[in-house]
């Protein structure tokens, strides 16, 4: 039986995967922050420049569609948090929009500011898009200042017609003042940059860089699990913003997202499944000098560790948005998400996304049947 | 209070502006120029002739470059939603966000997955797959402009949707009627016949610059012909759905077509300005200054424009202010204090249903939920102050939508010019056609600016028509903030802006790779005749 709860849980599940995704997709940000530092001489940069380069729009559009997705079926989230966290959001979409020229002009003439530039500008979006990503969500778990009134739109209250307002004026950059933001957000920026090496290790056809990479999946792995290990630990021992399921009252419960894994046995299970395939796809990469399949468990890894990440965020009465300062105001996936119209339509078109990660997965296939060398890059002519 | 001051307004209206703007310098080539290099595509697959391949690359580099800026406009758009316009989002989110998603995962993952096909497969898959994944590229860009243009036609003419006083929201309760509603269609088809015209324009005019300087006069023929195809289907296209678009106006958004035409007293019978002047000492709707300095009119053709009756009765800003003239349905149209009294009525009982409800009383709630339905259509009226307020600014409206409608009408003709001269064999020998080609492709950019202008300030004060006024759609973020963004998108924008034509123009400079066996003039009749 289709009930409303029901869709709001698949949609909630939908954003969650999409979540998952679009972190994995983050390795082309991971490379381009390492595009200095792993790439030594121009011909080494240029080939890791077009390897992320043949990536690059996957991770954009799947950002673009998480937004796209996230406004249809929580529209509350979107007016909440992108109206509120408003710095956090721009400085985020900064370093996308610098992204997104950056491949296509680099190495063409007048492209007036040089390929330094460029390569800044992926370097940019590299450390602070994946830092930011990381921050943002992390304050899923930690709380935001806003309050929401959806019958302030009659304009009677002291706000004006104003439905969510952010009570902090530094507009979302305050979150930068919990430590557990922070571990997100470095956790995520050393996961991309160890998925970018396990992609290298696989994709590229040039053993120096290949050998390198190995090294950099031990330097940015051992950060990475650090970090992630300091936020989740904390996280489960934290206090949680938990839902009366009677009366929806929003109350802070010592231990919550410990007890959302431990009451939801599948999620805990899928995310040690995750967290097992993300440590075996950098130990096997870095202690076994062949294998250069560790991407591929890796990546699944992730998507399904991040994926139970929000799930635990959203699921089992918790407030996904919390609001630090007025509980009642927190945003759940009941209280914030789109009518059971739309989110029975959407759910439909949901319907399309395996055939378009089969032709996804097709294209993938079609351009990548052997690896990237410097030789490859001649022979193209749309090599950036 | 300082939070909903009128500058935090304009700067979020300007800051949307700005990137709209900017997106719809790179937009409508890409899209275009997807349709023209895929039937040179086709083209080649069918006949084999490599040169039709260098010709299809060649116009693929510049769409390449234009592509990315593209996007990069486009993801700032999709976010300002939610960061510089929160209350709309939860206003009407619940229908206005499903094509954004839609758009999403049925269109960009399609045009981003051929797109790397298209430019790094040509030596790893078929002919024939290349081919298909470059049709799938301009499929999937002209399915954008599909989702995005429903997203943006229902902001004007909301359908499909019943306010939900609980959850403070309109709700979606009929999709098919947003997404099939006429203003949408018209729009979706007038906006891709605008990009397909102007690459054309485009494509003729970088093409004419080869024959002046008598360079790859051979490929530029090859593209001249497939241009001027595109260019004049499109133009003549946008005409007619130009004049849909006017039909939908009038019925929809009367305001904005007395704006577009500065008809302050409506008329029967009333004409269409083909060229004139505003009187710039007109400051006010009802200060009896004559409106115009000079016009001339094209007699009857704006009510049978607007109502396909000659004689029809075209209301003009005083009228719809006043009220009390006959509605095409029959009805007698309210006046602006009645709406907003209306307005005001339907606000304050969603008022009192929300507190009837929080205290329990529910026969009260049933009762306001009444007063609420039955005044809802005038909702945003509530919103407004005075008369002023619901005119949008007119001079900007109405130049704009003549300068798109005279260029428009132009290019008809410049299309039509090239088709004889292009049948005469003579395209390239002719060079004063090649000059107008060539500084024609200015005039396509501002014809494209002036269409979302009349579309956009048009229809101010409303981001939902009669629903949600621009003052009362937007974020609750200081005015300071707005002004620091803006700033750094304009700079970034214009920065990528100097930056991509430079590059386009070098790219431009150094031509197509085409095989040199081919290219010179001698080649020039055989060619024509292919």
């Amino acid at each position: 039986m289709i009930t409303y709860e029901f869709l709001q849980n698949y949609w909630w599940f939908i954003i969650s995967l999409l979540g998952g995704l679009l972190v994995f997709l983050l390795f082309v940000q991971g490379g381009q922050s390492m595009l200095h530092s792993l790439g030594r001489t121009e011909d080494e940069k240029k080939l890791l420049v077009n390897a992320l380069g043949r990536k690059w729009e996957y991770t954009f559009t799947t950002l673009v569609t998480f937004g796209g997705a996230f406004f249809a079926s929580f529209p509350l989230f979107y007016s909440t948090s992108f109206g509120g966290a408003y710095w956090v959001w721009m400085i985020i979409l900064f370093c996308f929009v610098l992204q997104a020229v950056s491949y296509e002009f680099q190495s063409k003439p007048g492209n007036i500011f040089g390929k330094g530039t460029y390569r800044a500008f992926l370097f940019i979006n590299g450390v602070l898009g994946t830092f930011l990503l990381g921050a943002a969500v992390a304050t899923f778990f930690t709380g935001s200042e806003f309050t929401v009134n959806k019958g302030n739109i009659v304009g009677l209250g002291d706000a004006g017609p104003v439905i969510s307002q952010w009570q902090n004026p530094l507009h979302g950059i305050e979150a930068l003042g919990d430590a557990r933001n922070w571990f997100l957000g470095l956790a995520v920026l050393f996961l991309a940059r160890t998925l970018a090496s396990l992609f290298f290790v696989n994709r590229l056809n040039h053993d120096i860089l290949v050998d390198r990479s190995r090294k950099f999946t031990l330097y940015n792995g051992v950060p990475f699990v650090v970090f992630f290990l300091a936020f989740l630990i904390w996280t489960l021992v934290a206090d949680g913003y938990a839902v009366n399921p009677e009366t929806k009252v929003v109350f802070l419960e010592p231990a919550k997202y410990l007890h959302n894994f431990l009451d939801m046995p599948l999620v805990l299970i899928v995310f040690l499944l995750g967290v097992v395939g993300v440590l075996y796809g950098i130990f096997a990469t870095v202690f076994r000098p062949e294998y250069n399949k560790g991407i591929w468990f890796a990546g699944v890894g992730t998507v399904l560790t991040v994926t139970m990440l929000f799930l635990v965020a959203g699921y089992n009465h918790t407030a996904y948005y919390p609001s630090s300062i007025d509980l009642q105001s927190s945003l759940t996936v009941q209280n914030s998400s789109s009518s059971e119209f739309t989110l029975g339509v959407m759910s439909i078109v949901s319907l399309l996304v395996p055939f378009v990660l089969a032709y996804i997965f097709y294209a993938w296939r079609a351009l990548e049947k052997k690896s990237l060398g410097l030789d490859d890059l001649q022979a193209d002519e749309h090599s950036y | 209070m300082e939070l909903l001051s009128v500058s935090a307004v304009n700067w979020s209206r300007a800051q949307f502006a700005l990137t709209a703007g900017y997106h719809w310098l790179f937009v409508p080539l890409t899209i275009g120029l997807a349709l023209i290099m895929s039937v040179m595509e086709t083209i080649y697959v069918r006949t084999g002739d490599p040169k039709w391949k260098s010709t299809a690359k060649f116009w693929q580099k510049i769409f390449g470059i234009n592509f990315a800026i593209g996007i990069a406009t486009g993801i700032i758009l999709e976010f300002q939603f939610g960061t510089n316009w929160s209350n709309y989002s939860w206003f009407v989110g619940d229908i206005f966000g499903a094509p954004l998603a839609i758009e999403g995962i049925v269109a960009f993952f399609l045009e981003a997955t051929f797109i790397s096909i298209m430019f790094f497969g040509w030596n790893r898959v078929s002919k024939n797959m290349h081919l298909a994944s470059t049709w799938l590229v301009t499929l999937g860009a002209t399915l954008s402009a599909y989702w995005i243009l429903v997203a943006n036609a229902w902001m004007q003419y909301p359908v499909g949707m019943e306010f939900n006083p609980d959850t403070v929201r309109n709700e979606m309760n009929d999709f098919w009627a947003v997404i099939s509603s006429p203003i949408a269609v018209n729009k979706f088809l007038h906006a891709v016949f605008s990009c397909w015209g102007f690459a054309a324009a485009f494509v003729l005019g970088v093409s004419s610059w080869y024959l002046l300087k008598k360079r790859h006069q051979d490929f530029a023929l090859k593209s001249i012909k497939v241009g001027m195809i595109v260019g004049l289907s499109g133009f003549v296209l946008l005409a007619v759905t130009g004049d849909g678009s006017g039909h939908e106006v009038a019925q929809k958004q009367p305001m904005k077509l007395a704006a577009m035409e500065g008809l302050y007293h409506g008329k029967e019978g009333a004409g269409l300005i083909a060229v004139g002047m505003l009187n710039p000492a007109k400051q006010a709707y009802n200060d009896r200054v004559d409106p115009y300095l000079f016009k001339m009119e094209i007699p009857k053709l704006l009510s049978l424009l607007g109502y396909r009756d000659a004689n029809a009765f075209v209301p003009g800003i005083e009228n719809i202010i006043d009220g009390g003239y006959t509605l095409p349905d029959g009805t007698v149209a309210l006046s602006f204090r009645e709406r907003k009294e209306r307005g005001e009525k339907a606000i304050q009982a969603l008022a009192d249903y929300k507190t009837a409800t929080a205290e329990g009383r529910l026969d009260d709630a049933a009762q306001h939920k009444r007063i609420l339905d039955e005044n809802y259509a005038h909702f945003g009226y509530g919103y407004l102050e005075s008369e002023a307020d619901l005119v949008p600014d007119v001079p900007l409206t109405f130049y704009t939508f003549h300068l798109m409608v005279i260029i428009g009408c132009y290019f008809i003709l410049f299309f039509l010019i090239v088709w004889y001269f292009v049948h005469k064999k003579k395209m390239h020998t002719e060079r004063w056609l090649q000059y107008v080609a060539l500084w024609s492709i200015p005039l396509a950019y501002i014809a494209g600016q002036c269409g979302w202008a009349v579309a956009e300030m048009g229809r101010q004060p409303w981001t939902i028509q009669d629903v949600l006024p621009v003052q009362t759609a937007v974020s609750a973020v200081a005015t300071g903030n707005i002004v620091a963004t803006f700033i750094l998108f304009a700079i970034i924008f214009t920065g990528m802006l100097v930056a991509e034509v430079t590059i386009m123009v070098k790219q431009i400079k150094k031509g197509p790779d085409f095989p040199p066996e081919v290219s010179g003039s001698n080649r020039l009749i055989e060619i024509d005749e292919d």
